[in-house]
C-alpha cells in the first residue's frame, strides 16, 4: 500500500525526525493561505500523488508570495499530472502539500528497504540526493552505499555512523545524520514498510537534518497488524477496477491490449500474457482468479474483463488441480449467460475433471471455442479478434 | 531416487484442524506419503480422520518419529509455526501459507538458517517426490510420473502445466518443488539445482522462473559453475509492466530490475535452453536432453585419444550402457 507524502512525513515525526513544516490544501485559496500562515518567504507546493517523478511533470513548484502560491497550485489542481511513472493519460491530483523552503546546504539519498539477493532490510544512501536514484545507480554505482538493517532490532548505532561519516557531512552534524537514518529503518521495521525513501534528505544553513521528501510503501501482507495505516489508505489514487478485483479476493492489473485473459495461478497467468503476445496478440489484463475459485468469483472476474471497453475477445485457461475442470466450466458457462457473450471466448482447460468440463462447454449452446493446449489457445483468440 | 521427499519422510501438517490442512493432509495420505500426524494449540490428545493430533510440535516429533511438516497455519501466525518447527528439530519445513509478511519471513528464514533445516516455500503448492510416493503440498498427484527430471518453480499451476507437458512426452520426474513466489523464500532455485545435480536419480533440469528479483541470475551463475546435468528453462512475465505486482508478492519489476529479458539472457548466458513459450517447456527440456547426449556423443571420443584424460565422478558413476538418458520415464 502506498502512502502519501504527507502521511509518510507523518511518520517520520512520530518517529522524532525532521520535516519542513506545512499544511495540507486542496484549493487554490487555501493554498495561498497556508503561505501566509507559515510566514516565510519561500514555500513550495507539491502535489499529493502516488505516482513518483512529480517534479519533471510540473507538479512541485517553488513560490515566493501567497500570490503565487495560489496560482502554482491552481495550474497544479487544473489537469491530471503527467509524470514519467503515470502514462500519457496522468493522474487527477486532489491535494497540495504547502511547505516552508529551507535554506539547503548538502542534498543526500536515504532509503531502506528489503534486499532480496540478501533476504535482509537494507539501508542505501548516497551523497548525490535530488537526482533519479536509478540514473546514480546506472551511471556511478559506487555513489550508492549500503548498510544492513536487523529485522528485529533495526539499524545498529555503528552502522548509522559509519554511513553518516561515509556521506561526507560536516563532523557536526554526524550525529544528527546518524540519529535520522537510524529513525528512518525505525519506521521501516516498525510499521512494516516494504520501502522508506527520502529523496532528498537535506542539511540545513541552521544545521539539521530534515526529510524534505518522503515516500513510504507498505507491506500489504502486514497490514492486520497496522490498523491505523490501513485506514490511510487512498482508494482514489488506485485503478477502480483492480480495487473492485481485490475486494473479490481476485488478483488483476490492466494492461494496453484487447484479449481479456483469465488464468488459475499468478505463474500461469503471466505465462497465458506471453504466449498471447507470442502469437501476435495483446493481453488486455493479468488476471489470476486463484487456486481455488468459486463460481461466484469466476463470474466476478468475467464480469472485470468485460468492464474494459477495449476488451475485444476473451481468453480462460485453467489448469485444474484441485480445483476441477467441471466447476470451472460451470462458472463459465454460468458467467456468460449471466453477463452475455459478446465477444469471441476461447477456453483451454487441462487437469482435473478434464472431461467433465469439455463436455459441459460443448453442452451449453454458448459460441465457446475449445482449444487442446496453451499454444492453440493463443492462435485461436489472437485469429478470433483479428 | 530424489530431492528432500522421500519414502522415509514422516509427515505431519502444522493447522490440521483447518479445512484446508485436513483436506490436503488427506491427499497425501492418499498418495503414499507417510503422514503421522498434526499440531493444532489447544487439540492435543484428539484425532481427525485417523490422525493423531498434538499441542506441540516438539510432542508431536518425540510421539511419531516426524522428519517433515506440511504448514496451513494461517499467514499472521504462520512464521512462528515455521520457528517451532525449525526448533523442534524438523528437517524439511515446507509452508504453504500465502500472505505471511515479508520482515516475518526474514526473521523465520534466519531461525531455519540456524537450525540447519529445509524449509520450502511460504506461498508454493509444495514438493511431490512421484517414484517415492511422497506428497508434501497441494498438488495433484495424478499428473506425475515418476521418472529422472528434477522441477524447481516459483509458481503453482504452472508448474502443473509443466509436469503435465513433461509426462505427456513421457519424461517422468524424480522430483517436483514450488519453491513459492515471495520475496523472501526458504529454498532457492539455486539450492534445488545444488540438490538436483548431487541426486543420481536426476538426469536433467527444467527450472521455472518469474519476473522479480536476481534468484534466476544468481541461479544461471550456479549452473554455469557447477551444473553438469542439462538444465532447460522459462521465466513466466514477458509481458509484465513495470512497478506493478502480479499477483506474487515478488513478481514486480522494481526500478527496472527484474525483468524477463535479464533473466532469460543470464539464462542462456549460462547454457540453459530457455523456451520463450510456455506451451514448450516440456520439448525444450526434451531438446535439452537431446543435446547435451549429443554434446558428450562428441566429447567422448576424442577424449580417449588424450594421456590425460582422468575420468570425472560423473563419468565413472555412470555406465555409458545406460539406455536412453532422453527418455528416462519409459520403463
Amino acid at each position: 500500500m502506498k502512502l502519501h507524502e504527507h502521511q509518510a512525513k507523518e511518520l517520520f515525526r512520530r518517529a522524532g525526525l525532521s520535516t519542513p513544516r506545512g499544511e495540507l490544501a486542496a484549493h487554490a485559496k487555501e493554498a495561498a493561505a497556508c503561505f501566509t500562515r507559515l510566514g516565510g518567504r519561500l514555500a513550495v507546493v507539491k502535489a499529493q500523488v502516488h505516482a513518483g517523478g512529480r517534479g519533471k511533470g510540473g507538479g512541485v513548484k517553488l513560490v515566493r508570495s501567497a500570490q503565487e502560491a495560489e496560482s502554482a497550485a491552481a495550474a497544479i489542481l487544473s489537469r491530471p499530472l503527467v509524470t514519467p511513472q503515470t502514462g500519457p493519460e496522468g493522474v487527477t491530483v486532489r491535494r497540495l502539500l504547502v511547505e516552508e523552503g529551507l535554506d539547503l546546504r548538502r542534498q543526500l539519498y536515504a532509503a531502506v528497504l528489503l534486499d532480496r539477493a540478501s533476504e535482509t532490510p537494507i539501508l542505501m544512501a548516497s551523497a548525490e540526493g535530488g537526482m533519479d536514484i536509478e540514473e546514480v545507480a546506472a551511471k556511478k554505482p559506487k555513489a550508492i552505499l549500503r548498510e544492513v538493517v536487523d529485522p528485529v532490532t533495526g539499524l545498529s548505532a555503528f552502522r548509522a555512523r559509519r554511513m553518516a561519516f561515509a556521506l561526507g557531512v560536516e563532523k557536526e552534524l554526524v550525529p544528527a545524520l546518524a540519529t535520522v537514518l537510524r529513525g528512518l529503518a525505525k519506521v521501516f521495521v516498525d510499521c512494516d514498510a516494504s520501502l522508506v525513501e527520502v529523496n532528498p534528505l537535506v542539511t540545513t544553513g541552521d544545521g539539521r537534518v530534515v526529510c524534505l521528501d518522503g515516500k513510504v510503501t507498505l507491506d500489504d501482507n502486514a497490514l492486520f497488524r497496522h490498523k491505523d495505516l490501513a485506514a490511510w489508505r487512498d482508494v482514489a489514487e488506485e485503478d477502480p477496477t483492480e480495487v473492485k478485483a481485490g475486494e473479490a479476493g481476485l488478483s488483476y492489473v490492466k494492461l494496453h491490449g484487447n484479449i481479456g485473459c483469465l488464468v488459475n495461478g499468478a505463474g500461469l497467468a503471466m505465462a497465458t500474457m506471453d504466449v498471447v503476445k507470442l502469437h501476435g496478440g495483446e493481453p488486455a489484463n493479468f488476471l489470476d482468479v486463484g487456486g481455488g475459485a468459486t463460481e461466484q468469483q469466476v463470474t466476478t472476474a468475467f464480469r472485470l474483463i468485460l468492464e474494459d471497453p477495449s476488451v475485444k475477445g476473451i481468453l480462460v485457461n485453467i489448469f485444474g488441480g484441485i480445483m476441477k475442470c467441471d466447476v470451472v466450466a460451470q462458472g463459465v458457462v454460468n458467467a456468460a449467460r449471466a453477463v452475455g457473450l459478446k465477444h469471441p471466448l476461447v477456453v483451454r482447460l487441462e487437469g482435473t475433471n478434464v472431461e467433465l468440463g469439455r463436455k459441459i462447454l460443448k453442452e451449453s449452446g454458448l459460441a465457446i471455442t475449445s482449444a487442446s493446449d496453451m499454444a492453440d489457445a493463443a492462435r485461436k483468440i489472437v485469429e478470433a479478434v483479428r | 531416487m530424489s530431492i528432500l521427499a522421500t519414502k522415509h519422510t514422516r509427515l505431519i501438517t502444522q493447522g490440521i484442524t483447518g479445512s484446508a490442512g485436513l483436506f490436503h493432509s488427506k491427499g497425501c495420505r492418499d498418495y503414499g506419503t507417510q503422514v503421522v500426524g498434526g499440531v493444532t494449540p489447544g487439540r492435543g490428545g484428539t484425532k481427525v480422520e485417523g490422525f493423531p493430533v498434538f499441542d506441540t510440535v516438539a510432542d508431536a516429533v518425540r510421539k511419531t518419529g516426524a522428519n517433515a511438516t506440511m504448514i496451513f497455519v494461517p499467514a499472521p501466525f504462520a512464521a512462528d509455526a515455521v520457528e517451532e518447527a525449525a526448533e523442534a528439530g524438523i528437517q524439511l519445513i515446507v509452508c504453504i501459507t500465502e500472505g505471511i509478511p515479508a520482515l516475518d519471513e526474514t526473521r523465520m528464514k534466519r531461525a531455519v538458517t540456524a537450525a540447519g533445516a529445509h524449509l520450502i516455500g511460504p506461498n508454493c503448492p509444495g514438493i511431490i517426490s512421484p517414484g517415492e510416493k511422497c506428497k508434501i503440498g497441494i498438488m495433484p498427484g495424478y499428473i506425475h510420473t515418476a521418472g529422472k527430471v528434477g522441477v524447481v518453480s516459483r509458481s503453482g499451476t504452472l508448474t502443473y502445466e509443466a509436469v503435465w507437458q513433461l509426462s505427456a512426452l513421457g519424461l517422468g520426474q524424480s522430483t517436483c518443488v514450488g519453491i513459492g513466489g515471495d520475496p523472501v523464500i526458504g529454498t532457492t532455485h539455486t539450492d534445488a539445482l545444488r540438490l538436483f545435480e548431487e541426486d543420481p536419480g536426476t538426469d536433467a533440469i527444467l527450472m521455472i522462473g518469474e519476473i522479480g528479483g536476481s534468484a534466476e541470475e544468481e541461479a544461471a551463475a550456479f549452473v554455469k559453475q557447477h551444473v553438469t546435468k542439462p538444465v532447460a528453462g522459462f521465466i513466466a512475465g514477458a509481458t509484465a509492466p513495470p512497478g506493478k505486482r502480479m499477483g506474487h508478492a515478488g513478481a514486480i519489476i522494481a526500478g527496472g530490475k527484474g525483468t524477463a529479458a535479464e533473466k532469460q539472457a543470464a539464462m542462456r548466458a549460462a547454457g540453459i535452453a530457455v523456451a520463450l513459450s510456455p506451451a514448450d517447456l516440456g520439448t525444450t527440456l526434451a531438446k535439452a536432453v537431446r543435446m547435451a547426449k549429443e554434446r558428450k556423443g562428441a566429447k567422448r571420443r576424442p577424449a580417449t585419444a588424450q594421456p590425460v584424460g582422468k575420468p570425472t565422478k560423473k563419468a565413472a558413476a555412470k555406465p555409458a550402457s545406460k539406455a536412453k538418458p532422453g527418455k528416462p520415464a519409459r520403463r
